[in-house]
């Protein structure tokens, strides 16, 4: 891997909920020790089922939500002990996409209003040309500039919401599920769209989804989440999963060729709920291997260090 | 920056409705009516000529005149004067205060939040006219009183709609973005905030003027409006009640100048809630 451009330090979140009349204070772990590193230009994956903390992790490499405890750092720099005016520039050097279309851009403003916020936002003076510039790398005509979101489609807005995230020319870009909310032949060109942006302007992706084979389509590594924390990272696309979480995952998504699917092994069980983590591995329950170590001690995540597993049975 | 695109504004798509058309062009006759009234009537609206009280509608006096022989049309323009601009100035004052409090708790939240939740939610219990009825009785009759009474009355209303609105608002995924951006408070409530929550609150102002004016001629019905010999809608009604069988016009003409222009007002509302169509342009139709 080449020189990482982000570096993620034990990273953990809690929520707490606050108690009320006749209800106990609670609180809960979205997001529970990862560390993972982005190289510079790569795109690293983060799959895991909905609720696994993947949102948060995104929203907390930006900084969006404050971490409860641990660091990331940006070239070096660390994000989450930054003052208003160094993250209000360090904003400038990343951005993010986000996964609803519809709600991501401001119904009042136009495509131009959207698309030259971050300069109005930074203080800066909007180079001449620019909107017909930013609207043409996305593949929007220039005129699209002066309507606004309501007339667009689906696809369309996140082009812009894409658009506005490489205003300011980013070097790292946070994906959160840019194309759940679309159709799949969108889904297609919007992932097009990003696959040829980075190749051209040099960018480096965290890639949120919980589409594992648009994941494995589209990113280096893959970072598998469960619960809140790291289960496992897939070296690159092909390799086998060691841990039995990501065999399931792999396993519930179709292959669009008959002959190579398997006879579904269905996950029996629930997910535990975050508000009473189980003492040992949260996969423990569903897990087809578990014993009674599984139940009592959590794994750590270690193994080889190019393909770490948490797991005491790995594959 | 393309000003050009940007849609015709609510209050014009309004009036391209029926309904709408009807009641704004109603409205406009009686702001008109209540601005030019020293140029459209030949009459005083306060010279006594008491040998032509109680007259009937005439072409001379086409509404009829007083007990104290002034032409009463030319009263009801003067006494819109009165009852529109205290009306509508106190709305005013009460949706800026109601904003500026309800933004402020509703986007900072804590603390401040909860102490003006708990104050409005009491006056909100009590009814309009009881905390006009108190305030003028602190402050003393008069146009100063009721424009306090009337702004103070309504300020809760507003102030709950602005929170709710921002409180909605806040967690949508566009102001989100904006702060990936570097985008700091001032930026999210004056950029996003509080453009996508006015039109519901004007609405809602549009609406309340009406009450405003039922508020303000019955205070003035008290005789806790303007004073003498200044007319105003209420205290006309008041100096007809006691004279309804002799001369009903006197009475009747006022309190149908209420009534009409308070469904204008409502009505021109609901035109202007279909113009605005908010919701719509939110999401495309599933």
């Amino acid at each position: 891997m080449s020189q990482p451009l982000i570096r993620v330090e034990g990273l953990s979140r809690r929520f707490d909920t606050g108690g009320g009349f006749l209800k106990a204070p609670r609180s809960m772990w979205a997001v529970r020790d990862v560390s993972l590193a982005v190289g510079q230009g790569e795109v690293l994956g983060v799959v895991g089922e909905s609720g696994c903390g993947k949102s948060t992790l995104a929203r907390l490499v930006l900084r969006l939500i404050e971490p409860t405890s641990g660091r990331v750092l940006l070239d070096g720099t660390d994000l989450t002990t930054l003052g208003a005016a160094d993250l209000r520039a360090a904003r400038r050097r990343m951005a993010m996409v986000f996964q609803d279309p519809y709600s991501s851009l401001d119904p009042r403003y136009t495509v131009a209003d959207v698309v030259t916020e971050p300069f109005v936002v930074q203080r800066r003076p909007v180079p001449p040309g620019a909107v017909a510039e930013m609207l043409e790398a996305v593949g929007l005509p220039a005129s699209a500039a002066a309507g606004y979101p309501h007339q667009l489609s689906g696809g369309q807005r996140q082009r812009v919401g894409i658009a506005r995230a490489l205003a300011l020319h980013p070097e790292f870009l946070v994906l959160d599920e840019p194309t759940a909310s679309l159709d799949v032949s969108i889904q297609a060109q919007i992932i097009e769209l990003l696959s040829g942006l980075r190749d051209r302007l040099g960018l480096t992706y965290l890639f949120i989804s919980h589409d594992l084979g648009l994941v494995r389509y589209f990113c280096d590594r893959i970072v598998v989440m469960y619960l809140g924390a790291v289960v496992e990272v897939l070296p690159d696309t092909t390799t086998a999963p060691r841990h039995p979480y990501t065999r399931a995952l792999m396993d519930s998504s179709f292959s669009p060729d008959p002959a190579q699917r398997r006879t579904l092994a269905p996950l029996a069980g629930e997910i535990p709920s975050p508000f009473a983590l189980p003492a040992g591995c949260a996969f423990a329950d569903r897990c087809p291997r578990a014993d009674a170590r599984c139940l009592a001690e959590r794994p750590p995540l270690d193994g080889d260090p190019a393909h770490p597993t948490a797991c005491f049975h790995p594959l | 920056m393309t000003a050009a695109a940007r849609p015709a504004p609510a209050v014009l798509r309004a009036f391209r409705r029926p309904v709408g058309a009807l009641a704004g062009a109603w409205l406009l006759l009686v702001i008109a009516a209540a601005i030019f009234a020293p140029l459209l009537s030949p009459y005083e609206y306060d010279i006594q000529t008491l040998k032509e009280a109680y007259q009937p509608p005439s072409a001379a006096h086409w509404l009829g005149t007083d007990e104290f022989g002034r032409d009463l049309l030319t009263r009801l323009m003067y006494g819109a004067r009165t009852s529109l601009s205290v009306s509508a100035i106190a709305i005013l004052i009460s949706v800026l205060c109601g904003m500026t409090l309800g933004a402020a708790a509703g986007y900072f939240g804590g603390r401040f939040d909860r102490l003006v939740t708990v104050v409005v939610d009491l006056t909100w219990s009590f009814p309009e006219i009881l905390i006009a009825l108190i305030l003028v009785a602190i402050i003393g009759p008069g146009t100063t009183g009721v424009l306090v009474a009337i702004s103070v009355a309504y300020l809760a209303q507003f102030t709950r709609l602005t929170r709710a609105q921002i409180m909605t608002l806040k967690g949508e995924t566009f102001i989100e973005a904006a702060r990936s951006l570097g985008a700091g408070s001032g930026h999210i409530l004056f950029r996003h905030l509080l453009p996508n929550a006015l039109a519901p609150v004007l609405v809602s102002a549009m609406l309340a003027t009406g009450d405003a004016i039922i508020l303000e001629a019955t205070l003035g019905f008290f005789g806790l409006g303007a004073q003498p010999p200044t007319p105003s809608w209420g205290s006309m009604m008041s100096a007809g009640s006691a004279l309804l069988f002799k001369s009903p016009g006197i009475i009747l003409f006022p309190g149908l100048a209420v009534a009409i222009t308070v469904i204008a007002i409502n009505l021109f509302g609901d035109a202007l809630i279909a113009a605005l169509d908010i919701r719509s342009r939110m999401r495309p139709p599933q």
